[in-house]
């Protein structure tokens, strides 16, 4: 399978099943999209009448163009196909090892975020913070089942998990003594909405946490529209000074800013551009994940407008590479030559398998989105995994379950994309979230189109 | 008329050399091979 596409100048042929990436010029991509339909007569032919005023576009050169197509089947790089995935092992995910859990250390939270998919932290239940001795338990949890995983991660989630500090640092240390007695190594994530960060927490996190999610929506306006307080009081000033303090303090690296956008700021490019004008370089903006009937959330109509601010986001991010200040914009991130391997595009993010979330009083969920929906508790810290059916339907759900993934060229990229969103939208872990897939498949023409702009210089 | 192919991983290749699980849990494109 073959997907061929221009973006901003940028024409570009992604062969699906090896990974390959061609940068190319309008006729190479006419060539390609003829070749395996055409004979060689009938593809000049197509070419020359297409083209009438390309001046490079004699027999020689259209001779050669199709050898090099040829070369290219030949070296498995073009038109490539996906036997080699039927192998049956691929079709199962491994649920006997869990490498990474979601520890819900507070469900409770000083702000109060209309669009927030926890029910402002409480996640449809009481206010709750998670014990040390049950977080210590989930850490004894998933090193008993990490097999022989060396790495695993443990993300402090909420609601607003410093509401709950002396606890997560007790879990940190815990960790690293475990590390030594079982040779493994924890990468401690936080996610914070920046409220209560002072000095001592910046120093901790600086020392033991691998990576800080730092929530802000962009401009003053958006921001504070939707993440108050308890008496409605925007959070942007608060936030803001402490953030960048913060990043300095971790030599900008360790961390995403991490905004979500909604119906109400469609034009997300514009706080975007805010927070690398705040001096940050570590990105990321998500669509907001909601109710289809509730004012927020985004529709298909949206989808044209959201394809330009991902498009000239792009440019924008060229250019500011260019002049010596660039930022990374996470889904854009794209490690061609060291990327994932097939085994996990074929898997996903792992929910229900490999990543569990354990909330405040040791109960197990598929992932995060999950927890609150009673009829995903998949057992509990004392009891272990004890709804069996619902893990094994987590551990079938690969690429290979969603069918109206078949035909898409991003299918790799993708892995069928999140389970939790498919959920929500379908009522179906292996359903499809349409505007979900439409977002995801721009991003991933951008991020190639960004990877052919800066092989240009 | 011009192709440039850019460097890639073997996404068939690695049904060999890949597969050990140690990268990070994505919450698949941004995520690097930790192998």
């Amino acid at each position: 399978m073959i997907h061929t596409f221009t973006v901003r100048g940028y024409s570009i042929a992604l062969d699906v099943f090896s990974g390959s990436v061609h940068v190319v010029d309008r006729v190479a991509l006419e060539a390609i999209r003829l070749y395996e339909s055409k004979t060689r007569e009938e593809t000049a032919s197509s070419l020359i009448s297409l083209f009438p005023d390309e001046p490079d576009l004699t027999e020689e050169n259209i001779n050669s163009l199709l050898d090099t197509l040829g070369e290219l089947k030949s070296a498995g790089k073009l038109y490539s196909s996906d036997d080699y995935l039927r192998s049956t092992d691929l079709c199962r995910k491994d649920s006997a090892v869990i490498k990474a859990l979601c520890l819900h250390v507070a469900h409770a939270c000083n702000l109060t975020c209309s669009y927030c998919f926890a029910g402002q932290g409480k996640y449809k239940g009481q206010t709750e913070l998670m014990s040390a001795e049950t977080g210590c338990k989930a850490l004894d949890f998933l090193v008993e089942r990490s097999g022989k995983r060396r790495h695993l991660e443990v993300d402090f989630f909420g609601g607003e998990p410093l509401l709950n500090w002396e606890v997560v640092k007790e879990i940190v240390r815990y960790g690293r003594e475990l590390e030594k007695k079982h040779n493994k190594l924890f990468r401690f994530t936080l996610t914070t909405n920046g409220v209560a960060l002072d000095e001592e927490i910046m120093a901790f996190c600086n020392r033991e946490m691998h990576n800080m999610v730092l929530s802000l929506d962009g401009r003053k306006e958006i921001h504070d529209h939707y993440r108050v307080d308890h008496k409605g009081r925007g959070s942007y000033d608060i936030i803001v000074p402490k953030f960048q303090e913060f990043v300095r303090s971790r030599k900008d690296s360790g961390y995403y800013i991490r905004g979500t956008y909604t119906k109400n700021n469609l034009d997300f490019l514009e706080d975007i551009r805010h927070m690398a004008d705040l001096g940050f370089t570590q990105l990321s903006m998500e669509p907001v994940v909601t109710a289809p009937d509730d004012p927020e959330a985004l529709t298909e109509k949206d989808l044209s407008i959201l394809f330009n601010q991902y498009e000239e986001l792009a440019l924008l991010m060229l250019k500011r590479k260019r002049e010596g200040r660039g930022f990374d914009f996470y889904h854009f991130n794209i490690d061609l030559e060291n990327g994932p391997c097939i085994k996990k595009r074929l898997s996903g993010c792992g929910s229900g398998t490999e990543y569990l979330a354990v909330t405040p009083n040791g109960d197990l969920y598929p992932c995060h989105q999950f927890v609150g929906d009673e009829g995903f508790k998949m057992g509990s810290l004392d009891e272990g995994i004890v709804n069996l059916g619902l893990q094994d339907e987590f551990a079938k759900n690969t690429l290979f379950s969603h069918q109206e993934c078949r035909d898409c060229w991003a299918q790799l990229f993708c892995a069928g994309g999140c389970a939790a969103n498919a959920f929500h939208a379908t009522g179906s872990i292996s359903g499809v979230y349409k505007l979900g897939c439409e977002l995801f498949k721009k991003r991933i023409e951008c991020a190639l189109m960004l990877q052919a702009a800066l092989t240009e210089a | 008329m011009e192709i440039k192919t850019l460097k890639t991983r073997d996404l068939k290749l690695s049904m060999e050399n890949g597969g050990c699980g140690e990268c990070q849990t994505s919450c698949v494109a941004n995520q690097p091979c930790e192998q």
